[in-house]
């Protein structure tokens, strides 16, 4: 029989769950215990798009991508994790469509800078869109902002990276272990129980469980304001390396990428048409929209093969922003609802969330980002994000 | 079989790659896939596949049956993109 007392709980093994567990474990946290109902990096982790940018329109979000990026670029060295993540810099590109979304960038850049004298994005004309993505169709494309340290990784490596770190500091990973239930005295969380029937002993769970967080989150009794969003992903034959940078376009909720295999990664967010429930199926409505959008922002991949397509969750809250740390149940701590763009905050949120448990004065102040929020009325919309 | 012996041949992973991601605790195919490509290559699995189960339920000793596989998904077969376009050449 395991151990059943722990220190910390945390609940989801995707990248927020693994970095929490492992940055926990690194400040000191003896007996961490994270439990995974599937394998690691299944939920909304593994089927991202992995994007990283700095490109961010709100004072926090700018501030996490800005030492999540330094983070990304150190990770194999600082987890020495053998196999690599699979970093590609080679930037990320954001076309606009409207004079609106112009003026929205130019102020997106001026923040950026103010914050991180470092930022390197710049705007771009169409013509220097042009000239760095020839085979792109810029009709209609009025500019865009670049930044080219941003790129993006492989999240199941990321996972996996954090994961094996996080073994090696003693913590004890269980996946296929679904969490289904919490205990709670006096407005304390006394325990986690498994669908195995074990009962963990613990003073402190973390709800990283993103798309499910609700669910969980009721299990200790506390309602919070998120619900899943399906999303569709669809996968072409490896072609020969034409797209460096990663590209995201918010008039057709688009974005597209090539990973150093070859393989274009193309996405469409429809959150007119998508699910809002957990199903993650994926639908032949979605192949043509894809096709479509994708044809029309390059022609020449009409007669590229698509091998492949998956669905994921986005974790969605009403201002697409994370709710995070502290909840009225002593305890039981929260880091989801991280909409479209967890993944590559994943690091730098991870060791915020340790900071927070073991009481140190968080790295960032992320108290704008608490359950809170939403009955003051202080939402935090951030206008950079599908 | 020869350890060497390649047995995803669209993603060029040998025997011995499957065999020591399983012994590392890498025991559903999914995970295997993600660790190293085998059964993401143009023949999307069908020619590794079985052999991939085949080995983890050799080291978990599951019976075939229930080595957990991968969610199938469209399309079964690979298609052109220009082919979801409708009234197209190849769209039929
Ligand atoms: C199609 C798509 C594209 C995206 N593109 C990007 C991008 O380009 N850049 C970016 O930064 N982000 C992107 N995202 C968002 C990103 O994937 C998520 O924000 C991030 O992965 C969330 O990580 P997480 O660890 O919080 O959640 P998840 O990875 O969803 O992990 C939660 C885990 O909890 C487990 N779980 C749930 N309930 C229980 C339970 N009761 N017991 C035990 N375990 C449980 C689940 O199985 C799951 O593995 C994208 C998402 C999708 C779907
Ligand atoms: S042989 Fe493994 S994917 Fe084709």
């Amino acid at each position: 029989m395991a151990n059943n007392m722990a220190d910390a709980v945390i609940i989801g093994g995707g990248v927020h769950g693994c970095a929490t567990a492992y940055y926990l474990a690194k400040a000191g946290c003896k007996r961490v215990v994270l439990l995974e109902k599937g394998y690691l990096a299944s939920g909304g982790t593994g089927r991202s798009g992995a994007g990283i940018r700095h490109q961010f329109g709100t004072e926090i979000n700018i501030r996490l991508s800005s030492a999540a990026v330094r983070m990304m670029e150190n990770l194999e060295q600082e987890l020495e994790y053998p196999r690599g993540i699979s970093l590609m810099q080679k930037g990320y590109l954001i076309i606009a469509y409207t004079e609106t979304q112009m003026e929205q960038f130019a102020k997106n850049v001026q923040l950026q800078r103010e914050i991180d004298p470092e930022n390197l994005t710049e705007i771009l004309t169409t013509e220097e869109i042009n000239r760095k993505l020839p085979f792109l169709n810029v009709e209609g494309v009025l500019g865009g902002t670049f930044n080219r340290r941003d790129g993006h990784a492989n999240p199941f490596h990321v996972v996996q990276a954090f994961a094996e770190a996080a073994k090696r500091l003693g913590v004890d990973i269980r996946t296929f272990t679904e969490v289904v239930d919490i205990r709670t005295d006096q407005g304390k969380v006394t325990a986690v129980v498994t669908d195995k029937g074990e009962v963990i002993q613990t003073p402190v769970v973390v709800n990283c469980a993103g798309p499910h967080g609700a669910v969980v989150s009721k299990m200790a009794g506390v309602d919070i304001p998120l619900y899943p969003q399906r999303h569709q992903v669809a996968v072409t034959e490896p072609l020969e390396m034409f797209l460096p940078c990663m590209v995201l376009d918010f008039t057709h909720g688009t974005w597209f990428k090539q990973t150093p295999d070859g393989s274009l990664i193309l996405g469409v967010g429809d959150p007119e048409h998508e699910v809002k429930e957990i199903n993650q199926r994926c639908t032949w409505e979605f192949m043509k929209d894809v096709a479509e959008k994708m044809v029309f922002h390059i022609p020449r991949l009409k007669d590229v093969v698509v091998v492949r397509q998956w669905a994921g969750l986005y974790d969605m809250t009403p201002d697409s922003q994370a709710i995070l740390g502290a909840t009225p149940v002593e305890g039981f701590y929260l880091d989801v609802g991280w909409s479209g763009h967890g993944f590559q905050l994943g690091p730098i949120v991870g060791k915020i969330m340790a900071e927070l448990i073991s009481g140190q004065k968080p790295c960032i102040d992320v108290s704008c980002m608490s359950l809170e929020r939403f009955e003051k009325g202080e939402l935090i919309p951030e206008p950079n994000c599908v | 079989m020869e350890d060497k012996t390649v047995i995803c041949r669209c993603e060029d992973v040998t025997l011995e790659e499957i065999r020591t991601l399983i012994q590392e605790g890498f025991q559903t195919i999914d995970e295997i896939k993600r660790m190293c490509r085998c059964g993401m290559g143009p023949c999307q699995g069908r020619t590794c596949r079985a052999v991939v189960s085949q080995e983890i339920s050799r080291a978990t000793g599951l019976p075939l049956n229930e080595v957990k596989g991968p969610t199938f998904r469209q399309p079964i077969k690979p298609v052109k993109l220009g082919a979801f376009l409708g009234g197209d050449d190849d769209g039929k």
